[in-house]
Parts: structure tokens; sequence; C-alpha cells
């Protein structure tokens, strides 16, 4: 399954780095759900997620001038930073 | 110059992968008793249900760069531990100025302020 | 890899620093304060709290080597490593508490290597204390955008052909390489085997030593 990350920021705790925010990755496994970490870090009662590691590659990343294309890194991302490609 | 565009304009400091920086420093330390005991506060206090690793990390974040230049890695997660308590009502801050000033009058350096504690459990047990 | 090689480390992997002796300095202070005020209101004990170093004390890369040797002499636990390293670790007897761990298989078309950009995640619970290097921007920051510049830095120097997978380790999960086992021990004990894995290798910022 491909995944866009969205391209939002927030100020705050957020867990999606900002330099995979835009980029399109596939989907590499479905972790299950954890509370989200928006709220827990504010003492919030959370609410459940979906997290998700996606995988991209680095020339998405990066651009054509990436260090090798055939690299990826993988990243957690909780289903609300997510959109379906 | 940063580029005039959203990302570097909105990512915070501590977001920092991709982000120019210089080559590794190999140096390595063990840690201190009382960073061990700061770590143990961490693991104890999010145990019980006062905070969780995510508050340690918001005011991490929220203390700033400034802050992570300056200060070594526990007395940040010492300043966190602090304030996620303080806001978790574990205690008030008078409570806890009234025992700093104790702690500091018990002598000039980290052994002699702790050793008086020791010394009284010794006398009470 | 120096970190690797240094004759005077502490069981978890970093060399002895003694203990601080001069003037209390104002963090300090603060630890000695919460950490009363926590007992005072029996929130805590000070045996509590000893323990608790003591357990951290005893999580050490030497744990990790154990897991991965037995992974490399037993095919159905690596099996089991790969589909739950939680599970698996735990099944060695190593109490990793609420630590969720994914084993990343290297082979030769693929290198793995994990960081944490955001803070510093590592799998403390099971490796111990992480490196400071690993804590600190230069690698935070690189890693995931050059990791052959970065690598080559430790003395790793990888082949193009080998495939960089770079593991950040943003949300609840925490990561551990199994690396390759090194050739010519086939003949090689468990315990002969644990000894050639490394912290570094269990990173993915170095292999293990060779036979």
């Amino acid at each position: 399954m491909k995944v866009k990350v969205k391209k939002m920021f927030p100020p705050g705790h957020v867990r999606t780095p900002s330099y995979l925010r835009g980029k399109i990755g596939e989907v590499e496994r479905d972790l299950g759900y954890f509370k989200n970490p928006e709220e827990l870090a504010y003492g919030l009662n959370a609410h459940k997620q979906k997290l998700y590691r996606v995988r991209f590659e680095m020339n998405e990343i990066w651009g054509e001038t990436c260090e090798n294309p055939s690299d990826t890194v993988d990243a957690e991302i909780y289903e609300h930073w997510l959109e379906k490609v | 110059m940063k580029n005039n565009n959203t990302e570097d304009m909105h990512s915070r400091w501590h977001d920092m992968g991709g982000k120019p920086a210089g080559k590794l420093e190999f140096s390595e330390h063990d840690f201190e008793l009382w960073e061990k005991r700061v770590d143990a506060l961490m693991v104890l206090a999010s145990s019980k249900g006062y905070f969780t690793v995510d508050g340690l990390r918001r005011v991490l974040e929220d203390m700033g760069e400034k802050a992570f230049s300056e200060m070594t890695y526990y007395e940040r997660w010492m300043a966190s531990i602090n304030q996620n308590l303080v806001e978790a009502g574990a205690y008030t801050l008078q409570e806890l100025g009234e025992k700093m000033a104790e702690v500091a009058n018990r002598g000039l350096t980290y052994g002699e302020c702790n050793a008086q504690e020791i010394e009284e459990n010794m006398n009470e047990s | 890899m120096p970190h690797d090689h240094n004759n005077e480390m502490s069981p978890s992997g970093h060399p002895y620093r003694k203990d601080q002796d001069h003037p209390l300095t104002y963090w300090q202070n603060l630890e000695i304060a919460v950490r009363e005020i926590l007992v005072e209101k029996k929130i805590t004990t000070e045996i509590e709290i000893q323990e608790t170093i003591n357990e951290m004390d005893n999580r050490t890369p030497s744990n990790g080597a154990t897991v991965i040797a037995k992974a490399w002499t037993d095919p159905s636990y690596k099996q089991r490593l790969l589909t739950n390293a939680s599970d698996a670790s735990r099944e060695l007897g190593f109490d990793i508490g609420p630590l969720k761990l994914i084993a990343l298989e290297n082979t030769k078309s693929i290198h793995n290597v994990i960081v944490c950009t955001l803070c510093s995640c590592y799998p403390r619970n099971l490796l111990g204390l992480p490196p400071d290097w690993y804590k600190q921007r230069s690698y935070r920051s690189r890693i995931v955008k050059t990791p052959r510049t970065v690598l080559k830095e430790f003395g790793l120097d990888l082949p193009k052909d080998l495939s960089v997978r770079v593991h950040d380790s943003t949300a609840d999960m925490r990561y551990i390489v199994l690396p390759m086992r090194p050739h010519g021990t086939e003949n090689f004990s468990t315990q002969a085997l644990e000894k050639l894995v490394t912290r570094d290798s269990m990173i993915g910022v170095g292999l293990p030593k060779s036979a």
C-alpha cells in the first residue's frame, strides 16, 4: 500500500520527522494500535491510533542527487499522518 | 541561508534528520551515580503512571536548542522529569524549593549532600 | 571502530569515569531533592531506586550477543526472533520490560542500521544505555541522508550493490540488527560466537569480529 505523509507543521510534540513530510512511501507492516503520543505528551487521556512502518526510497526523500537510490529509510508513522496515494 | 519554505521554517530543532551536521565524535563515557539515579527516576515515575516518555520528550523539546548544547543529557532529563512531576501534582514547588535549600546546606559536593541522608538512615536503623 | 576495542569498558560498554567529587551542581541538587521528596511521599523507596539502577546496569550488549549467537546456531530460534524479537529475548531469560523489539536481518544484499532522529530511542532494555555518539546531532542528522558516508566514519565501507536500510525509531518500536554470521565459524560454540558479536554490529554501524 502506497501512502503519503501529510505535510503539516503544527507546533508541539509530534513523532513524524519533518524530513518525511510530504513524501510517498510503501507500508512495510501494520504494527497495530498505540496511544497517540501527541496526547500522551500533554498528560491527556490518549486515543489509540494505528501505527505503520513505512519504507521510503532515498531519492523520494532527498531527490535525484541522493547518496544511493537503492537505499531506504523505514519509519513508524501514525495513521492520522498518512493519506492513501 | 535557509530556503524560504515551510519545512525549514517550521521543523523544530530536535527534529534533526537530514539537517547539516559535522563528523562523528567517538568519545564515550560511563554514567555517574547521579545520572543513573535520574534514569531510574524516569523509569519509576513512568511505571507508576505519573507521566510517560512522551511527556519527558515534550519538555526536552520545549527546553530548546540552547539547552541541548549547554546542558548535559541527564541534566536535561532531570529538568524534564521535575517539570512533568510538578505538572502531575506529585509535589509542589514550595516543597521542592525547601527541599533543595535543605540539600544544598548539607555540604559542598554531591557525595556530601547525599552522605547526611545515608547517615540518618543508619542512625534510624 | 575504536569504541569496540577498548579494554577499559564498563559492563554497559562505556569507558569508566569516576564519580564526581566537585561542587554540587544545580541539577544534582534537584535530583537529590526530587528523589528524597518521592521517598518521603512513599511514591518510591531508596531500595526501589537502587534496584532499578541495578536492573539497568545488568542490561548490556552481551545480552544482545546471546540473542544473536543463538539465532546463528538455531534456525527455529532465528525464525522466532524475526517474528517477535521481544518474545525471543524473553525466551532466553532477559527481562526487557515492555520493550517492543524488531530484529532486522542483514543479508548478502541488505545492510540494516538503526537511529532515532527525533531523540535517542534505543533498545536499552536489552542492550543497556546508548553510546554518546548515538545521541548526538552528527549521527542523528546524517545517517538518514548519507548513511554510507557515516558508516565509512565507523570504518564500514559498503559496496554499491548492497542496499542500506536505515530504520528511524520514531514511535513505539525498538530495533536490533541481526548481523551475518562471520565466515569460518562453522565449528564455533555458541559461547565463542557470542564473543564475536559487538554492540556496534547490533546497531548496524559495525560488523561482528571475524573468526
